[in-house]
């Protein structure tokens, strides 16, 4: 089951080498994301594409614009 | 939406998997490294001074007056043990009597403003509103810092001026 988590997880997350995925469209993504964060939108999630772009021995955060 | 890229991500085989509730909203609402264009605009977080007055909600304000004094503040900004910005506290509230405390002398719940807007749209509403400064905020309400206005104009102005008188 996936954790949801909050911001300082993600910081101590990312500093530890996790995988920071942002979800949202292209153009979002475009406007500003997390910095070293990459773009996988949801609509993209294909099984090809995200077993290419992530590594499954690292840990993944996933993110979108906000809870809702 | 990112719960279900997070399912999604699980169901095809990746077993360390989180979401991150708050988002870019709140990551960048944090004043946090972002990438993209809005990482290059000008923004209230960048801008804000740090170097403000700030006192606790125990202090007594004979203390923080003498130190508005030495910082030339008109405002000194109650903040709790984490830095959340409770209450500000003008000058002119303190040479009225009000005390003995910073809790007694405040007042509680500031507007306050997130790191992530804009330079040009802070500026349209401190003048919208007649503002000469505000506080700046993360979304957990920790203190960033003071944007003045006239600090955003002469940021925002010179570059408008710069993109106008370019060729069309």
């Amino acid at each position: 089951m996936p954790k949801t988590i909050g911001r300082e997880e993600v910081r101590r997350l990312a500093a530890a080498g996790a995988q920071i995925v942002d979800v949202l469209p292209p153009e979002e993504y475009a406007h500003a994301h997390i910095a070293g964060a990459m773009s996988l939108p949801l609509k993209e999630l294909t099984p090809e594409l995200v077993r290419a772009r992530l590594d499954p021995t690292r840990p993944i955060v996933v993110y979108c614009y906000d809870p809702t | 939406m990112s719960p279900r890229a997070a399912w999604l991500l699980e169901a095809l085989g990746f077993t360390d998997v989180s979401h991150y509730l708050g988002g870019i909203s709140d990551w960048s609402a944090a004043a946090l490294p972002i990438g993209g264009h809005l990482a290059e605009e000008l923004t209230i977080g960048t801008l804000a001074r740090r170097d403000v007055t700030t006192c606790h909600l125990g202090d007594p304000v004979d203390g923080i007056l003498e130190r508005m004094g030495r910082e030339a503040y008109a405002a000194c900004f109650v903040l709790n043990d984490e830095g959340v910005l409770l209450g500000r506290i003008y000058r002119s509230d303190l040479r009225a009597g009000r005390g003995p405390t910073a809790a007694d002398a405040m007042r509680p719940g500031p507007s306050t403003y997130r790191p992530d807007m804009t330079a040009g749209d802070m500026l349209a509403r401190m003048r919208e509103h007649n503002l000469h400064t505000a506080p700046v905020t993360t979304s957990d309400g920790k203190l960033v810092g003071l944007v003045r206005r006239g600090e955003l104009a002469r940021a925002v102005e010179p570059k408008r001026q710069r993109s106008s008188s370019k060729p069309s």
